[in-house]
Order: C-alpha cells, then sequence, then structure tokens
C-alpha cells in the first residue's frame, strides 16, 4: 500500500524451482484438506454430536443397558484373546522369514497379506462353511456338543482371521532391516536360541511390536463384516459392541447406538494418538518405511 | 529332501519350529477356511454356478460393488495425492494432525463410520440437508462410504515414495527449460505412477470386499444399492450356503484377477525404471 | 551461443551461516574453469546460484551483458549436469535429451524431426550412438553422465554447469571421463563451469581454478599460478602438500623459535607468522651454519618413487616434510640442514589452514 515500501531484491522475484506458485499451493492444501474434512473429520465429530443430542444423562443412561455391558465384556473377551495368537504367530512368522533365507519366500509373505484383501464377510463365510450347521464339520462338531458358529469360539476365530498379518507385517520389514549379525553375536557369546531371542531379538523390536499389537487390537475390537457372519447376533450373548451399535441403530435408538459407537471411536481415536507418538518417537525403531 | 537346497544355511536356531508353525497356523486360519469356500462353490457344478452368477440381483450387485469401488479408488488416488503432496511438501499449521488424521478410516471401526456417514448424509444430516440430491439410501452414499475407507491406501503409499523423491530431478527439469506444471506433469507424475497405481489398488480391493461402513447408508435396495457382500449375507440367512459361497468366489476370482493384473502392470514398470541414482 | 559469465559479489545466507560471503568471478566465453574447495566451501551453492537453483541474498550474475539475477531457472538456458545424474527414468535415452527441446514454447519448439536429427547428433557426440531407445536403469554409470550431459548440451546452453561431474564414478572411469570431457570442451566450445572438490580433477581439467573457502573466493588461476603461487594460507595448504612452520618475523627477517631462518625476501608484517614449505622444495644437505636449518630425522617412509622424511626442526621440534631420492644416505636420528627453495609467509591472523 504505503509508497515506502521498499521493491525487494531482483533476486528474491525468482521463484523456487522446486516448488509451485503460492496461490498453486493454497488451493492444493485447501482442496486436501477440505476433502479431507468433508469425509473423515465430520464423520468422527458426528459420532460423538449423535450421541450428546439428548443430553449427557442419556448419554450415560445408554450404557445402563446390560445388552450393552455384555457386548463391551464380549468384545474384551474376543480381543483378549486373538491378539495373543497374533502377536504368538507373528514373531514365529518374522522369525522364520526375517532370520533365514528359504525359497517361496515372497510366496508366504503374499499368503499371509492375503486377508487384507478378501472381504470381512467371505472371511465369515469361511467359518459358516466349515462349521455352520449345514457346514463340512458342522454335524460332527453338533453331534459332539461343541458350538463354533454363534458362539464365542466362531467369534474369535473370524476375528483372527481378519487381523492376521497386522502383528507380522509390522515386524518383517523391521527384522529384516536388522538383519542377523546381533544375534550371531549372541550365539558366539555362548547364548542358546531363547536366550537370544528373549535378550537380543525381542527388544530390538519391542516398539514395532505394540505398534502391531496396537493396530491388531484396534481392529479387533472394531471389526464388524466378519463377526457379524458367524455372531447369530443373539443379543446378550454372541454380540460385540459393533454388532451391539448395529442393533441399536436398526432399533431407532440412535442415541444408544452412538452413545456406543462413542466407545469404539475412542478407542480409534486412543489408537491413533499413541500410534502417532509411537511414529514420532520411535519411527527408527518402527520400521524405515514409517519414516516421516 | 536335502533341506540345504531349500534354504541357505544359518547358525541361527528355531527355523523348522518357526517355519512350521507359520505354514500350521496359515493353513488353519487363512488357507484351508477359504479353500472350503471355494471347495464349496466348485461342487455345485458349472451348471447350478452359472444360474446364480446370472441371477440379475446378484449380477446388480456385483455390479454396484465393482463399479462404485473402482469409481471411489479414482476419486482416492486424486485426492490421496493431493493429500500426499501437501504433507510431504508443504508445511502448514497442523501438518501432524492432518497426517494423524489420516489414518481415521483405519482405526475408526466400520460400523462406527457407517452410522455416523448415515447420519451426515441422511436428508437432514448436517451435510444431507444442503444437497439437492440425496446421498444416503442411494448408490452416491455407498460411494462416499467406499471413498472414506479407501483414503489412507493411497496416501499412505505415495507419502514414503515422495519423501524419498529426488529433487534434483525437478531441478532437471527447470534447467532444461519446463515450467512447474510441465514438471510435474511429465517428470513427478510418472515417476510416483507405480506407488499410485498400488495403492489405487490396495483401496479398490478394500472397497469391493466392504461391507460395514456401507450397509448402513446403502439404503439396500434390491437392483440399485445393494452390494455384493449383503448378497452373501442373505444367502447364508436363507441357510443357502451354495449360492453364498458361489458369489463369495467371484468376488474373490474378480478381486485377485485384478490385483494380479496390477502388480504385474507394476513389476513391468518397476523393472522398465529399475532404480537409478 | 555461449556467453561470459560475470560474477558480482555474490552473497547467500543460510539463516546466520554465510554459504557465499561476497564472491566475485569473470569466466571468460569458451573458458573452463573449476570451482575446487573443501565441502562447505560454498562452491555448489555457487554453481546452484549461477544456475537460477538457489535464490541470491545480494550481488549479482550477468550471461554477457544481461543481468540474469532475476531469470527464472527456466529463463537462463544454462546446461546443468546433476552429481547424481538425475535422470528422467520412465523415459529412454532418446526422450531425456530430447526433453528440453520439446518443452519449450510452440514458437520456439524444434520440429520432430529436426529433434531427431539434433538428438542422434548428441549421441555420436557422447559416443553412445544406437543406446537411445534404452533406459537409464539400464545404462552403466559413465554412460548416464554421458547421457546427462547431452541431455544438457541439447538446449543448447548459454553456460555449462556440472556438479561433482565424476564424483559417483570409479577411478578408472573417472580417468576416461576426465579426458572425453575435456574433448568435448574443445569441440563445442562451452563456457563451462564444474564443481569439485578433487584437486587433481581440478588442475588436469581447468583452464582456471578458484580455490573457495568458507563462502570465499581464495585464489583464481590456472593450474601453474594456483600450484605453485598459492595466494593465501588455505590455498597452500589445500592444495598439493606442504608443512606450516610457526615463525616471528621482525623487521623483515623470519626467526624460528628464536633462530634466524635463511630466508631472503620477508615481505610480512611484523610478529607471528607461519611459513610454507612443499616437500619437494625442501633440500637435505650436511649441516653449514647459518645457511641452513638445523633438523633431526624423525621418521623415514616408502612412498611409491620417493622417500619421504619428517624432519623436526626449531626448539619446539616441529615437523618438516622432505621428498628424498629412495638411495638418499639418510637414517633416523640423523643430524641434517635443510634448504627452502621455494616458499611462502603468512600472517598467523590469516586464515588457518585446515587441509
Amino acid at each position: 500500500m504505503s509508497a515506502d515500501v521498499a521493491a525487494a531484491p531482483a533476486a528474491r522475484l525468482i521463484a523456487n524451482p522446486t516448488t509451485e506458485s503460492r496461490a498453486a499451493r493454497l488451493l492444493l492444501i485447501g482442496l486436501g484438506l477440505g476433502f479431507l474434512a468433508l469425509f473423515l473429520v465430520i464423520p468422527l465429530f458426528a459420532v460423538f454430536a449423535e450421541a450428546f443430542r439428548n443430553g449427557a444423562a442419556a448419554y450415560f443412561e445408554a450404557f445402563g443397558d446390560p445388552d450393552t455391558q455384555a457386548a463391551i465384556r464380549l468384545t474384551l473377551l474376543v480381543a483378549a484373546i486373538a491378539v495373543p495368537l497374533n502377536v504368538v504367530f507373528g514373531l514365529a512368522a518374522s522369525w522364520a522369514i526375517a532370520k533365514f533365507d528359504f525359497r517361496g519366500k515372497s510366496f508366504l509373505l503374499t499368503l499371509i497379506d492375503l486377508p487384507f484383501s478378501v472381504s470381512p464377510v467371505v472371511a465369515g463365510l469361511c467359518f459358516i462353511v466349515l462349521f455352520g450347521a449345514n457346514g463340512y464339520f458342522g454335524p460332527w462338531l453338533d453331534h459332539h456338543g461343541v458350538q463354533v458358529i454363534f458362539a464365542v469360539p466362531g467369534l474369535v476365530i473370524a476375528t483372527v482371521f481378519v487381523t492376521f498379518p497386522f502383528v507380522a507385517r509390522e515386524l518383517i520389514p523391521l527384522m529384516q532391516e536388522q538383519g542377523t549379525s546381533e544375534e550371531e553375536a549372541a550365539l558366539s557369546l555362548g547364548a542358546n536360541g531363547w536366550r537370544t531371542f528373549w535378550s537380543v531379538t525381542l527388544p530390538n523390536v519391542r516398539w514395532a511390536l505394540l505398534y502391531g499389537v496396537l493396530l491388531s487390537n484396534a481392529r479387533a475390537m472394531g471389526e464388524f463384516g466378519a463377526v457379524s457372519v458367524v455372531s447369530g447376533h443373539l443379543r446378550g450373548l454372541t454380540n460385540t459392541l459393533p454388532l451391539q451399535v448395529e442393533i441399536l441403530y436398526n432399533d431407532y435408538n440412535f442415541v444408544a447406538a452412538f452413545a456406543a459407537a462413542t466407545l469404539l471411536a475412542g478407542l480409534g481415536l486412543v489408537t491413533l494418538v499413541v500410534k502417532s507418538l509411537l511414529e514420532w518417537r520411535y519411527g527408527d525403531e518402527i520400521s524405515s518405511k514409517h519414516r516421516k | 529332501m536335502s533341506r540345504t537346497t531349500f534354504r541357505t544355511p544359518s547358525a541361527l536356531p528355531g527355523f523348522g519350529l518357526t517355519f512350521g508353525f507359520t505354514w500350521l497356523w496359515l493353513t488353519l486360519i487363512i488357507l484351508l477356511p477359504l479353500g472350503g469356500v471355494i471347495l464349496w462353490a466348485g461342487s455345485l457344478g458349472l451348471e447350478r454356478l452359472a444360474q446364480i452368477a446370472s441371477d440379475p440381483r446378484t449380477l446388480s450387485a456385483l455390479r454396484v460393488s465393482f463399479g462404485l469401488s473402482l469409481l471411489a479408488a479414482v476419486l482416492n488416488a486424486v485426492f490421496g495425492l493431493i493429500l500426499a503432496w501437501i504433507l510431504t511438501r508443504y508445511d502448514f499449521p497442523g501438518r501432524r494432525l492432518v497426517d494423524a488424521a489420516v489414518d481415521l478410516p483405519f482405526a475408526l471401526p466400520t460400523a462406527v463410520a457407517g452410522i455416523a456417514l448415515a447420519a451426515i448424509y441422511a436428508p437432514n444430516g448436517w451435510i444431507g440437508q444442503w444437497l439437492p440430491f440425496k446421498v444416503a439410501y442411494t448408490p452416491l452414499g455407498i460411494f462416499v462410504a467406499l471413498v472414506f475407507i479407501g483414503l489412507p491406501f493411497v496416501v499412505r503409499t505415495l507419502q514414503p515414495v515422495l519423501t524419498d523423491l529426488d529433487r534434483e530431478l525437478e531441478e532437471a527439469s527447470a534447467t532444461l527449460g519446463a515450467d512447474r506444471p510441465v514438471t510435474l506433469l511429465r517428470v513427478v507424475l510418472p515417476t510416483l505412477f507405480p506407488a499410485l497405481l498400488t495403492g489405487f489398488a490396495l483401496a479398490f480391493a478394500r472397497a469391493v470386499g466392504e461391507y460395514g461402513s456401507v450397509i448402513f447408508i446403502a439404503g439396500n435396495v434390491p437392483y440399485v444399492s445393494e452390494i455384493a457382500p449383503l448378497i452373501i449375507i442373505m444367502k447364508l440367512e436363507e441357510f443357502d450356503y451354495g449360492a453364498a459361497t458361489a458369489v463369495a468366489t467371484i468376488m474373490l476370482l474378480i478381486s485377485f484377477a485384478l490385483l494380479l493384473l496390477i502388480n504385474l502392470l507394476e513389476a513391468w514398470t518397476r523393472r522398465r525404471l529399475g532404480h537409478v541414482r | 551461443m555461449s556467453v561470459e559469465l560475470k560474477i558480482r559479489d555474490v552473497r547467500k545466507e543460510y539463516g546466520s551461516f554465510a554459504a557465499l560471503n561476497g564472491v566475485s568471478l569473470d569466466i571468460r566465453q569458451g573458458e573452463l574453469v573449476a570451482l575446487l574447495g573443501p565441502s562447505g566451501s560454498g562452491k555448489t551453492t555457487l554453481l546452484r546460484a549461477i544456475a537460477g537453483l538457489e535464490t541470491l541474498d545480494g550481488g549479482k550474475i550477468l550471461f554477457g551483458d544481461v543481468d540474469a539475477s532475476s531469470k527464472s531457472v527456466q529463463e537462463r538456458n544454462v546446461g546443468f549436469v546433476f552429481q547424481h545424474y538425475a535422470l528422467f527414468r520412465h523415459m529412454t535415452v532418446f526422450d531425456n535429451i530430447a526433453f528440453g527441446l520439446r518443452v519449450r514454447d510452440k514458437a520456439r519448439r524444434p520440429s520432430e524431426s529436426a529433434i531427431k536429427t539434433k538428438v542422434l547428433e548428441l549421441l555420436e557426440l557422447i559416443q553412445l550412438t544406437g543406446l537411445e531407445k534404452r533406459y537409464p536403469s539400464q545404462l552403466s554409470g559413465g554412460q548416464r553422465q554421458r547421457v546427462a550431459l547431452a541431455r544438457a548440451l541439447a538446449i543448447e546452453p548459454q553456460v555449462l554447469l556440472l556438479d561433482e561431474p565424476f564424483g559417483a564414478l570409479d577411478a578408472q572411469v573417472r580417468k576416461d571421463l576426465r579426458r572425453w570431457l575435456r574433448q568435448i570442451h574443445q569441440e563445442t566450445g562451452h563456457t563451462t563451469v564444474f564443481v569439485t572438490h578433487d584437486q587433481e580433477e581440478a588442475l588436469e581439467l581447468a583452464d582456471r581454478v578458484a580455490v573457495l573457502h568458507k563462502g570465499d573466493l581464495q585464489q583464481i588461476g590456472t593450474p601453474d599460478e594456483i600450484y605453485d603461487n598459492p595466494a593465501t594460507p588455505f590455498v597452500y595448504a589445500f592444495i598439493g602438500e606442504s608443512s606450516a612452520i610457526p615463525v616471528t618475523v621482525q623487521a623483515g627477517a623470519a626467526a624460528l623459535d628464536g633462530a634466524p631462518l635463511p630466508v631472503n625476501g620477508v615481505s610480512a608484517q611484523d610478529g607471528p607468522a607461519r611459513f610454507f614449505v612443499r616437500p619437494q622444495d625442501v633440500t637435505v644437505k650436511e649441516l653449514n651454519g647459518s645457511s641452513t636449518v638445523a633438523g633431526t630425522v624423525a621418521a623415514l617412509r616408502r612412498t611409491g618413487a620417493y622417500r619421504r622424511a619428517d624432519i623436526e626442526v626449531g626448539a619446539r621440534k616441529t615437523r618438516v616434510e622432505a621428498l628424498l631420492p629412495t638411495n638418499a644416505p639418510i637414517s633416523v636420528g640423523d643430524k641434517v640442514g635443510l634448504v627452502f627453495q621455494r616458499y611462502a609467509l603468512f600472517p598467523a591472523d590469516s586464515a588457518p589452514a585446515t587441509a
């Protein structure tokens, strides 16, 4: 505006050759953030807004429902079984894949990633076909009084299916990067295999393991499609929290549905925060692919 | 069989145990169950399979699932590229927060996302009320849900590639006289293409099988807004394992064929481009 | 096409760090000039500033009589060869070389057939005829380097700039390419500036060498001038080998730890100073009174065709290196007399030698 604003030195006027003009930058940032808000952020706020639509009292009242309470307990139980199973598998698979060279390794890696590209509904269907009343092993199981489908074992096994790759795929790249020299050093110093694993390998991957557990747990507690197929929706018995949300929603009990959903959304947010902290603080120790 | 021909010898112990356990667990949890579905569908005979596959309602659901997943993946490729770009190249307030928010669809359970999207895009919802057309309970609603769940795949695939992208390439282009749009179009974009394709494929594959976030907003109108996974559930409720496994097998086959195609395309571009430093 | 390059008091700062501290330099049309210095000396910054890849915080860069300072990279028409070549790996060799011509606006863009002729001509120049359909990943390091050069030459640049052109290559390829680059320069006659930290490369290849240190131009001159008459202690220490002896100057005479140093032409100011001498300029003789400097042989090493001696001089036993024939009758502990053929004295407070 004022005349005494000195002209910038001529050299200043040259645009940085590896970035866009200011207008283009602002436009791109605007587009990106607008898109993110529209599709990702607003839905998150909506969950909480809908849950508190009729005030805090109505919100807390929703948790008095014994069916909802049972669903919370069941969700915790399923995750408490499925996640440790994934940890054991993830550690075994990453040890075999990252520390040894063998033929067909990439094929094995592809198979481990398979659940990512299978619809959760198909995952559930798998176990109906195997263990359902009309399934391959259903009649035999029925005869022996074992119930898998429409019971806790079915929920666990379907959850294990969909969360199968999470721990392994966090550990494998990191352990491959770390190589085998530290383990070989430990062995040469007289440590046995278990000791080497506990004192050398595990401490080296602890943050990546935590990261994998976190993601695996979030998915285990939040899984909907696969457990929906195998649960049978028995209220108070085989309904996990996401299924309870569905039932409440379909009963037009919106406040209760969204109240239950806030628990799951909270779990997701906590997962995100811890995940971001882990990446920020221990990025190098998680894996090079998380480098920021 | 001599083991040394199968694996390189190593001083570390535990290969047999962990390798065996990995395969056993993989077989029990993943391969056997998936095999069961395909076997069941296979035992139906071609005639019955053809009959299920040509059922107009099933066909329509497959069209809806694959068609909308494709469109959603395209939109995600565009905006995922923009987001990955601004997150790696620009500095703006709250960048870290935005970066974390990209993972929301990974962290938010699908059912929660489903009812939230249905609520805001409903005709009286926060966004729905301002739109002159219906979103929730139409195919457009399905599209919105599929965009939601697919976005992080594109962003997270592109980010590491963008971080590693050599700035010298862009400088070289500039010294040769190319202005910024030309550089972006002819130098940066082709370099990112393999990663963009991977992200697109991942988003697409995820969208095709998605159930939880879609089912609440879809309206599930036969021949209009029914998705393929819903058909499987319906068939199961009728105890028609045959039809359910047949639809599942069709979905699996189409998905795998597409993934294979994209993997081959990617392998081809990578082999051609190699790694030049 | 090629122009004279005038660099006038160019400054560049990164925060409080001065990468270029007012550098002025004239490069003649068709000249081949090396920017030589250790890392952090500002040599690459200067090269990038000439190209327009860095903005200036002060000063001017003129291409001929035209001020290029306010021109964008795209408008400057410089050929820049990057250290890691920066070849477009999704394009064939042909498309890489043609890129600069194809991105021109319609009015200035040659026809496809003219582009083809030009590219094939360049391929012949870089001796890669027949490889135009290859991708960069299918080329060796030396071949990539040559494609990068051809790509830069294709736009008929006003100046050709090369950043550590041989840095990423192994020793043998490096030697061949050096000779070849010299040849190409003679054929094409471009005003050429290249950055290197390798003094051998700079001295062998360049018409003139500009030595930079901590953002300052220390000296510019022919390889002979730089080597034989270093202008600053830094250049003396950085180029070739030398020993530095702390001395005191008093009324036109130098003294080492109180004993007079038998050298002539001392023009430095009174006070502490540093005396520089190269190993090959040190002659070892019998001790002979005041015409030689007394020393004791502290160590002997065989290096190639010579024997190197570390000789301690003065009360503080400062070590001076000397180059001797392998059959020199000398052993550790011998008392010897040194004569300095060629040397220089610089005040001690001038920039320290850190090579």
